[in-house]
């Protein structure tokens, strides 16, 4: 098991007043929260951040935490010392509302012998019922999955109460139908498969939020498609019959003729779908071939001779 | 002990009618927490005679609220604030990513 050091992670002092720890906690809070940063590792920084926190805020943790001493470096191999927490008194148990699944086997071992409180055990006897927990995941899917429809097997981790009364990680595979339609932040809700529930509780949901693996060519904004299309300048300028592969399927879109880059040909009820469909937009893309050989060259200067053409003036490009 | 195949997928979105209960249900809060995000203007119930029905994205900006609420120390106005430029965000992110691929 690694040491933690909880100060370095807030980027405090171990001397810091209380409320130097809750201002730098905010701080990172905010720039890591994961439905606020669009860093990569930010929910991992955001649960670090978070256990810190958990741990600093709180006198009594914060003093148990401290004793076991200064001398310590991330990362370094740690047990801690046989009742090192003698003498502490926890209130509330070792966790509070934070959610104990993020917290690391530092943490575990330190506070997490206050148990499950919110989880409910049997106590005195008495039967307990409680819904099991919703739980929360997101599944990166490709964008032609929304237009068939797909399935997916996905694992998932969850904790369960082992035999000691202690948390075990257990894995679960389930497969998944991702229903036609579905657009990128939409949820998708799967009743019963979250965490079972205690004594007769019913068990809780899972619920999948939906992002879109990112496509080369297509992009998506809520039901609207985008595609972009390379067209040589001929095709571009004459027009025509131009074969195009969209996410469902090939078509033969007609070209009109002088499409501008970026112009957008608009394919009616051709997005995602939907009960009132998205639309495709192909966007032209004008891609002109170097020119290496000398006959390309002389295509080229035939071209020039043939246009009084000077894109840098009103009649060029608009 | 549990079903290994789901049968019973369900899109959360725009067409998709939640009762206050279910909504309540899908969010594990009480009645009186989602009421005072209906107050906010986090979500709006269809008010078509009758009770209230919500629509499936209110569960993503129900649950976000809660999320900014407990993890930043914001209280509803704040987080209402926040989810709305979040959600301009993403839909200029969306933009951005179009625009910049060409």
């Amino acid at each position: 098991m690694e040491y933690r050091d909880y100060y370095q992670i807030l980027g405090v002092e171990r001397s810091a007043a209380q409320d130097e720890i809750k201002r730098a906690y905010r701080k990172l809070a905010r720039k890591y929260h994961p439905d606020v940063s669009k860093e990569e590792d930010a929910e991992n920084r955001f649960k670090e951040v978070n256990e810190a926190y958990e741990v600093l805020k709180d006198p009594e943790k914060r003093a148990a935490y401290d004793q076991l001493g200064s001398n310590w470096n991330s990362g370094q191999d740690f047990q801690p010392p046989p009742d090192w927490d003698q003498g502490f008194e926890f209130h509330g148990g070792g966790y509070t509302e934070a959610d104990p699944e993020a917290f690391s086997d530092f943490f575990e071992s330190l506070f997490g012998r206050g148990g499950f409180s919110q989880h409910g055990f049997h106590r005195g006897g008495r039967q307990f019922h409680a819904q099991g927990q919703h739980t929360y995941a997101r599944i990166a899917i490709d964008i032609e999955d929304s237009y068939a429809g797909s399935k997916r097997q996905i694992t998932l981790k969850h904790s369960e109460l082992g035999a000691d009364g202690r948390p075990v990680i257990k894995e679960r595979k389930l497969n998944v139908t991702i229903p036609k339609g579905v657009t990128e932040g939409q949820q998708i809700r799967l009743a019963g498969q979250g965490e079972p529930g205690m004594g007769q509780g019913k068990a809780g949901d899972l619920f999948l939020e939906i992002v879109f693996n990112r496509h080369p060519r297509y992009s998506v904004e809520g039901k609207t498609v985008y595609l972009d299309l390379p067209v040589a300048p001929w095709e571009a300028a004459l027009g025509g019959k131009v074969p195009v592969q969209t996410p469902d399927g090939k078509v033969n879109l007609t070209l009109p003729a002088n499409s501008k880059s970026g112009s957008k040909l608009r394919l009616k009820g051709r997005g995602l779908p939907a009960k009132e469909p998205g639309d495709l937009y192909v966007v032209v893309d004008i891609v002109t071939p170097p020119a290496t050989t000398d006959a390309e060259r002389a295509a080229y200067t035939a071209f020039r001779d043939a246009f009084h053409f000077d894109p840098r003036t009103a009649s060029g490009r608009t | 002990m549990l079903p290994e195949d789901d049968t019973s997928a369900v899109v959360l979105d725009e067409s998709s009618q939640l009762t206050l209960r279910e909504l309540c249900i899908a969010c594990s809060l009480s009645a009186e927490q989602v009421m005072a995000l209906m107050e906010e203007g986090v979500i709006e119930p269809h008010r078509d005679a009758g009770p209230m029905v919500f629509s499936g994205v209110c569960v993503r900006r129900v649950r976000r609220v809660v999320r900014l609420e407990r993890d930043l120390g914001v209280n509803h106005a704040g987080a209402a604030l926040a989810l709305e430029l979040l959600e301009e965000i993403e839909q200029l992110r969306a933009r951005i990513r179009r625009l910049e691929r060409r």
